[in-house]
């Protein structure tokens, strides 16, 4: 025995000096407070490159895992808008070559993808994701290595980075005008339900504080896991609180489980309706229950009026694995491929900070599907229309309001008074 | 009284969920960790049924045995591919059968549209019951009955079919059974294919449920096999038990605190309580030293 | 009944073996591969530390073990709370604001802030759990299938837990956006490589630990015990003590993992250490060879990479790769690949006779009690 501890001893001791040697060996590195420390990011120095006929991009979806549920169409209609540029022409010339990579419904599978992208693929823009997480799970690798994330799907707000372009809705052009139109119907009380996660928790944080300004009382407020799809206990709760409205949050295939669990309580639309966020024309389908007069907040519908949606629709009925219909985050992918395009043509280059400094400089606009889009270079969100559709028996939506005109990007709230300031400063400050 | 209710519907899909693992793993002794996918094969043969027939008042009792008949081929061919190899590995069985779950949820995802397919409730489960002033959903009480029916069949054809006594008798003495004649494969055989059926039918219940997807079954297969082993293993009686008192609990959980707490709080109890009494609820008294 | 040998390589041949390997990972990769590539072998090298304890209570021990996520949550949280404080500084994480901006820190954030308490967390935390349900589990006999089950369920609630409290822990987002490693910067590339160095020198730290491990009279009875755990009681040693250093010093070895995957992939989120995540690294121990010495290490490396190169290829195919793997590996190489020069041996030897797995009598003993 005592043989075998004093090799162990010496075993240890030897792994302790080796784990030493590498730290000292290694330890030369740039430390906190070090001059150098910002300089982290500018020593990864670009490697795209752009002399070629050519350009590359970067699309990057969850294509296995629970995600790919959504992901899929995104990544789908990212192949279609790269055809349709190509087609005509290209960007600046160049044709898109695009890098197609799964994210896999892990987040850091994201982070790590967003790095293989910029660094070894040497993408100049990358084009993709869907939940917060994800998001979140990028936008420090394209902060470090200096890249551009376009990122889809309306979001919660209360960000903003250099480095990403946000195409869907931040919450004053989805969350408030849901508000707006409940409280222009008298709604009185609300129940909020949600996916527990971050967008559905930073959501209703936003809408407790509105609706104590509009005097709509919340009576509840209830989350179930991203995965779960069972919600009978929690509508059981919904059905004793006899809300005017329920505002729903949920992600995902649990939003099945919501919209059953509602009806087997018997609760309807009539009585109780329900205002989605996360419900549109390729959901409304797959329920296995017929949802007609509940109602979304989108800022796109399939059923908009526009000049350029009717091709939107042809084009995407035509396309190979199209899902047959057009909805809002999918129609938000498309634009961040077009704006893409518009930047760097304003821009005439590729190179980031050009991009960045030509979305401050200039006017960037594009004819999408819901109207004319505008970019506002300081905080990388896009003026968008505001909608409430309510769900009809083909499972499309009828519009039954409309925002007077664009609504400008506001994602830290601004410009609304009853939005705490001391809570908007530590929210920035935390953001660095 | 609604958390109560609810609860029992909860605990009757987790019967459900479980009642086939009971077969397979109770008595045989397989840790098929591919059973909430043979569930999602149930919940996708309800879809393909309700595509024929479109009525859905007459597509789900239809949709009931051809989902477990679908999902027990499914479990038949595994057992005759696979399975069979790895009886004298049963703890091996549960990494193989990871890997049927793996392979079955991505092809799901490939051949169906992947933001999953509706499955519609029949009419005749439109409604409530109402008991005590609370208005008891009959989809749930649906959901009760047909647990009730399965487990209700399952013990009878375990007790009084000569099947059942030929199952009983080869988990009981698997090499005593043979020399009586009975031809241990065949058993084996059929042991899968019914528990494997059983996943179908509990598929059908939760497509009235939840989504039907290729993720559907992930979320199944852990709370199943805490019920089946909480029940005791081989105990129908422990696993009915356990399964009901998961549901409740998880029901009551979730009336107090929230839906994910609920689920967090739901696991710590039956954690500890297998901690407190490993052998489970009931157990068969073994001369088995350990 | 005739034991396989279960160390198949002289000591002197492993440890030069172990020699070689840690040349490879410490001096040849981080001169050849680029900083991309050497970032994700550090990743691997997390995953093979976990699966170098795998091997030990699952290979050498035959404990099952589903639920190692739980214990690379405690190393990885852990770590990460401490990186969140040192990034934030005075001010509360920027996530906490995003749901409560008013409420203070949670309580047990707070001695996070301290390296030292940091770095005793990683090690007395797996410890100390691992202990407490290691001693109430083995004492009672839980083993096989029940075990591997309790572990797995252990690692969802944690999960559940961990996504449920998102302010306290952010929920399903995780943590992320680490500026500093006690210190350091994260972003320049020559801290990423000192990072890198550490997991890959830990590793084999790791290595030389088990290796040691094998060859003592401690190896030798925990191999008894999973053979045959009743010869084992029956001549005086209490197989649970036996099983439960095993255990405690696997989760040891998945907290090592976890904390050091959090600086080197720069987020951590409870999907890394739930039940998918779990079974995900079993798979790396299963094909590499879960009772050798080597095996579990490879094979974690070799699955990590694969997931990084054929998932991103060829995204779908990767899936059904991976399922395929742990069919056929289990199936026809219960010892994984390091075993597969020994049987084709035996093979040429006694062309009529399939070698039996180590691991069959103890576990039919398992499937009938």
């Amino acid at each position: 025995m005592s043989s075998t501890s004093k090799r162990m001893r010496a075993l240890v001791a030897t792994g302790a000096i080796g784990t030493t040697m590498a730290l000292v060996l290694a330890g030369c590195g740039a430390r906190a407070g070090d001059d150098t420390a910002g300089a982290g990011s500018s020593a990864a120095a670009s490697c795209v490159d752009t002399s070629g006929d050519t350009v590359k991009l970067g699309f990057l979806n969850s294509l296995t895992g629970g995600m790919a549920i959504s992901e899929k169409t995104v990544s789908n209609v990212l192949h279609m808008a790269t055809d349709e540029i190509n087609a005509d022409g290209g960007i600046l010339g160049k044709k898109i070559e695009y890098v197609q990579e799964d994210g896999a419904t892990d987040w850091p599978t994201f982070a790590e993808k967003t790095e293989k992208l910029l660094t070894q693929d040497c993408v100049a823009a990358i084009f993709g994701g869907w939940t917060s997480s994800s998001r979140k799970a990028v936008k420090p690798v394209v902060e470090k290595f200096n890249g551009l994330f376009f990122y889809p799907v309306q979001y919660e707000g209360l960000e903003s980075s250099p480095n990403i372009y946000y195409t869907g809705a931040t919450t004053n052009q989805q969350i408030i005008p849901a508000m707006d139109f409940l409280a222009a119907k008298g709604v009185k009380t609300l129940f909020l339900a949600g996916s527990d996660y971050v967008f559905p928790r930073t959501a209703n944080a936003i809408i407790k504080l509105y609706a104590a300004n509009l005097g709509i009382k919340i009576v509840g407020e209830e989350y179930v896991p991203l995965d779960k799809d069972d919600w009978t206990s929690q509508v059981a709760k919904i059905a004793a609180a006899k809300p005017d409205f329920i505002f729903n949050t949920i992600n995902g295939s649990s939003n099945v489980g919501f919209i059953k669990a509602y009806y087997d309580a018997g609760l309807t639309p009539a009585k109780t309706p329900i205002i989605s966020v996360s419900i549109a024309e390729e959901e409304a389908p797959a329920m296995g229950h017929e949802v007609t007069g509940h109602y979304a907040s989108w800022n796109y519908f399939q059923s908009l009026k526009t000049d350029t949606n009717p091709e939107f629709i042809k084009n995407w009925k035509a396309y190979p694995n199209s899902s047959g219909v057009t909805s809002d985050p999918m129609e938000a992918a498309y634009i961040s491929l077009y704006l893409y395009k518009a930047l760097v043509e304003a821009a005439g280059s590729f190179d980031v900070n050009a991009v960045n400094a030509a979305a401050k400089s200039k006017t960037i606009t594009f004819d999408a599907p819901e109207g004319k889009v505008t970019l506002d270079g300081e905080n990388h969100h896009i003026s968008k229309p505001g909608h409430i559709g309510r769900i009809n028996a083909d499972n499309q939506f009828d519009i039954v309001w409309a925002s007077d005109k664009f609504i400008e990007p506001d994602p830290y709230l601004e410009g609304y008074d009853w939005f705490p300031a001391d809570i908007r400063k530590q929210l920035t400050d935390a953001a660095g | 009284m609604a958390p109560l209710l609810n609860g029992s519907a909860q605990g009757a899909l987790l019967l459900l969920a479980a009642l086939g693992l009971s077969l397979t793993f109770g008595q045989m002794g397989v840790i098929n960790m591919a059973h909430g996918e043979f569930l999602m094969i149930g919940a996708f043969a309800a879809y393909l049924v309700q595509q024929v027939i479109t009525a859905s008042n007459l597509s789900i009792p239809v949709a009931l045995p051809v989902a477990f008949v679908v999902a027990g081929l499914f479990g038949l061919v595994l057992e005759v591919t696979i399975i069979r190899w790895m009886y004298r590995r049963p703890l091996d069985t549960l990494l193989v059968t990871v890997g049927v779950g793996l392979i079955l949820q991505q092809a799901a995802l490939q051949i169906f549209p992947s933001q999953g397919v509706p499955v519609e409730k029949p009419r005749w489960l439109d409604g409530q019951l109402t008991i005590l002033g609370y208005n008891w959903p009959l989809r749930q009480v649906f959901t009760i009955l047909l647990a009730t029916v399965c487990v209700a069949a399952l013990s009878a054809w375990l007790k009084y079919t000569s099947f059942g006594r030929r199952i009983r008798a080869t988990v009981h003495n698997r090499d005593l059974a043979e020399t009586t004649g009975i031809s241990t494969r065949s058993i084996d055989r059929l042991t899968f294919f019914v528990g494997s059926g059983l996943a179908g039918v509990a598929g059908v219940a939760a497509s009235l449920i939840g989504g039907t997807n290729s993720q559907m079954g992930a979320q199944y297969i852990i709370p199943a096999f805490l019920v089946v082993a909480a029940g005791g293993i081989g105990q129908l009686k422990g696993t009915v038990i356990a399964a009901w008192a998961v549901g409740v609990a998880l029901s009551f959980f979730a009336y107090w605190t929230t839906g994910s707490l609920a689920q967090v709080l739901a696991f710590i109890l039956v954690i500890v309580f297998l901690q407190l009494r490993p052998q489970g609820l009931f157990t068969v008294r073994t001369r088995s030293l350990a | 009944m005739t034991k396989p040998r279960t160390t198949g390589l002289k000591p002197w041949i492993s440890l030069s073996g172990i020699g070689v390997f840690a040349v490879l990972l410490l001096a040849v990769a981080p001169l050849v591969l680029t900083d991309h590539w050497l970032n994700n072998l550090g990743k691997y090298c997390c995953w093979a530390i976990a699966a170098v304890g795998i091997g030990l209570a699952w290979g050498r021990g035959g404990m099952l073990v589903m639920g190692q996520g739980v214990f690379f949550a405690l190393g990885a949280y852990s770590m990460a709370m401490h990186l969140t404080l040192e990034t934030a500084g005075d001010r509360i994480p920027g996530f906490m604001v995003l749901y409560d901006p008013l409420a203070p820190l949670p309580m047990f954030w707070e001695p996070f802030r301290s390296a030292g308490f940091t770095l005793l967390a990683i090690v007395l935390l797996p410890v100390v759990v691992a202990g407490a349900l290691g001693y109430a589990l083995f004492k009672r006999r839980v083993k096989g299938a029940y075990f591997a089950i309790l572990t797995q369920a252990l690692a969802v609630a944690l999960a559940v837990l961990i996504s449920s409290t998102i302010r306290e822990t952010g929920g399903d987002t995780g943590l992320s956006d680490f500026k500093y490693f006690f210190g350091f910067v994260l972003n320049d590339p020559a801290n990423r490589q000192m990072v890198y160095l550490i997991a890959a020198a830990l590793l084999i730290v790791c290595l030389l630990a088990v290796w040691q491990f094998y060859r003592s009279r401690f190896g030798e009875l925990l191999v008894a015990t999973r053979d045959a755990e009743e010869r084992v009681r029956f001549l005086g040693y209490d197989p649970a003590n036996i099983k439960l250093v095993a255990f405690i010093v696997s989760a040891l070895m998945a907290s090592i993992g976890g904390a050091l995957f959090v600086p080197i992939v720069g987020i951590i989120t409870p999907a890394e250490i739930g039940a998918a995540a779990s079974i995900f690294m079993i798979a790396g121990v299963a094909l590499g060879g879960r009772a050798s010495l080597f095996g579990p290490a490879l094979g974690a490396m070799a699955v990590g990479w694969g997931q990084s190169s054929l998932g991103s290829t060829w995204p779908d195919g990767w899936t059904y790769v991976l399922g395929l793997l742990f069919i056929v590996v289990i199936l026809f190489l219960p010892n994984g690949l390091s075993s597969l020069p020994a049987r084709l041996a035996a093979a040429r030897r006694k062309p009529d006779v399939p070698p039996t797995p180590a691991i069959a009598a103890a576990e039919l003993e398992e499937a009938r009690s």
